[in-house]
């Protein structure tokens, strides 16, 4: 994790809230580090972890966890995590035998599907040990990401039920938390992933937004990070809060400085 | 506001990602609980325990929660689903039987019109909306009003007309500088749409606070394709018939009352402290001539070498004898 990104956040792994949805999403730029953020925040605060990666394979995670000070192959051999690798099960759909659904089944339907299957998996994974001695604090889902569902042919409002009933079971019932990677597609005109975005937007609690800078590409500066604290439900003593920062993304961490404030321009 | 907001039949109330519009509905289904009226909510977005936060109990044991959030498409198959799924319970509310004035809220309109076919959403509102007399006849049909919230950005151009005809207002929620806005739009029967903006904002406990005007004019010269019912056009009622734009940018300059504070989100400290301010005016600078850097001078100590200037002119000078350079006061 980043102490920085903790600090503008204010929260650390101890006194992190409980039952919020945190949407990341990136525009012009890649907004992955955020990802690795989040769960090596969530392995250090000794939390449950559901890692849903359809995007890249267990190693790179794990490499850049080492980075960050969490062994993600140590996680997954003691319970903490639970990691669906998308990209190796998703072959596995079409060679399995078929009596008992995978979570990808919906790469196998030709109609239009829905991700219960999947939401089946995550809960399973997520749910409290029977023996109700709790090893862990509060359960943490991550997706990396959403996007790609709609790529693979699901519809937003599939994957919005999806997330909702994720939230239901992991948010509301268990008091968990769950983290989202979206991709803004900005002047494409996707309207799939604009529904899937604004609607999503609508249940946070936090978005991070990450977006490439303006005016194009710097060597010193990476991008922009937008930071807006929802609530959804509740009108708060002060009105949502909204924060911008500039970022640049070093071997294992990343500097966070106000726009304009880099210290290569200073 | 409140006066358009009151009357029966539907309002939609339009939010979007930055200013958000739950805690106006529930603001305004307070106002209702408190007027005596039963509220019947239909929540689809957020589970019931969120959904209640920040009622008192004499209003929560007025809310009538249906709970659409927990199940909606009934995977768990528990049995716990309401039947029919939400359109079954929407239109179950169509048929209650409570007497007296009802308040019906949808929260969201936004959920039910990505999962319900849009035509059988509006006639369900229409349903919902239309005054009808209780089963039983005798009593005068009882006015019902139907808060929708619903989430702009989510639909296009078509849902969202087919809804702002069917309402009878509209609240479309924006803001500035961290206030929010109401720009209604209310039509009654028979007579010309009218237009209001208003600001507000909701405190804590779900009370509605209405304000004057804005709290700052942000722009003193409006640009010219500023629509008529911008931002700095304060609390006016208007009357709009067909669309006309009056030539509103007379807008009225507001005197700033409220200075944007520059310093208040910054990275770094731009003010001094006590012993800080003391320390920078006891400091004495290099270059400022003082008393001390006088008597200093006038006194020259062993320590301080006075500045000599030894010149050799090699053969390119031009020593001019009639004008000797000693006499120069250097």
């Amino acid at each position: 994790m980043y102490p920085e990104l903790n600090n503008l956040l204010n929260t650390t792994p101890d006194r992190a809230e409980q039952g919020k949805l945190t949407l990341l999403c990136d525009a012009k730029t890649d907004g992955s580090f955020l990802v690795h953020h989040f769960l090596s925040f969530y392995l250090k605060a000794n939390c449950k972890v559901c890692f849903v990666a359809l995007v890249q394979s267990f190693s790179h995670y794990n490499i850049v966890g080492r980075k960050l000070g969490v062994s993600l192959t140590a996680a997954r051999e003691c319970g903490q995590l639970v990691f669906l690798e998308g990209l190796k099960s998703s072959v596995d759909v079409f060679f399995r035998a078929q009596a008992e659904p995978h979570p990808l089944q919906f790469l196998r339907e030709a109609d239009v599907g829905n991700l219960q299957p999947l939401y089946e998996f995550i809960r399973e994974a997520l749910k409290p040990m029977e023996d109700g001695q709790a090893a862990w604090r509060y359960p943490v889902l991550l997706v990396d990401d959403l996007s790609v569902l709609l790529s693979l042919g699901l519809g937003a409002v599939a994957v919005l039920d999806f997330m909702h009933y994720c939230r239901v079971a992991v948010c509301w019932e268990q008091k968990g938390n769950i983290v989202a990677l979206v991709h803004d597609s900005g002047d494409a005109e996707d309207e799939e992933n604009d529904i899937l975005l604004n609607g999503l937007s609508h249940q946070s609690h936090l978005i991070l937004r990450a977006e490439g800078l303006a005016t194009g590409f710097c060597r010193d500066v990476h991008g922009q990070l937008k930071i807006l604290w929802r609530t959804p439900s509740q009108p708060a003593a002060q009105r949502d809060r909204s924060l911008t920062y500039q970022y640049k993304i070093q071997d294992k961490s990343v500097s966070f400085f106000a726009k304009g404030m880099s210290p290569a321009v200073l | 506001m409140e006066s358009v907001v009151a009357q029966a039949g539907l309002v939609l109330l339009r939010d979007s990602v930055e200013w958000e519009g739950r805690s106006l509905l529930k603001a305004l289904i307070k106002k209702s609980a408190l007027c005596g009226e039963r509220v019947h909510i239909l929540g689809c977005e957020v589970s019931e325990d969120e959904f209640r936060e920040g009622f008192d109990a004499s209003v929560n044991s007025r809310l009538i929660y249906h709970d659409v959030f927990r199940d909606p498409l009934n995977w768990s198959q528990s049995g716990e689903a309401l039947p029919g799924g939400p359109l079954g319970a929407l239109q179950a509310m169509c048929r209650r039987t409570d007497p007296g004035p009802v308040t019906i809220a949808l929260d969201s309109l936004s959920w039910l019109l990505l999962h319900l076919p849009c035509p059988a959403l509006c006639q369900a509102l229409c349903a919902l909306s239309q005054q009808h007399s209780c089963p039983g006849g005798g009593s005068p049909a009882e006015p019902v009003r139907v808060l929708c919230l619903l989430h702009e950005e989510l639909h296009g151009p078509g849902p969202l007309g087919a809804l702002s005809s069917l309402a009878q207002a509209e609240v479309i929620l924006s803001g500035t500088m961290g206030q929010a806005s109401a720009h209604i739009l209310s039509r009654r029967p028979q007579q010309h749409p009218t237009r209001q903006t208003q600001w507000f904002s909701i405190l804590p406990d779900l009370s509605l606070d209405l304000q004057g005007g804005p709290p700052l004019e942000s722009q003193p010269h409006p640009e010219p394709h500023t629509p008529p019912v911008s931002k700095g056009a304060g609390a006016r009622t208007r009357e709009c018939g067909g669309g006309v734009r009056d030539s509103s940018h007379e807008q009225r300059k507001h005197p700033l009352d409220l200075q944007v504070d520059p310093t208040a989100h910054m990275t770094f400290n731009l003010h001094l402290s006590e012993s800080e301010r003391a320390a920078k005016d006891s400091l004495t600078l290099p270059f400022q001539f003082s008393s001390e850097k006088q008597q200093a001078l006038l006194r020259p100590g062993p320590r301080q070498a006075t500045g000599r200037i030894f010149y050799e002119p090699d053969a390119y000078d031009d020593l001019d004898q009639e004008d000797p350079d000693d006499d120069l006061d250097v």
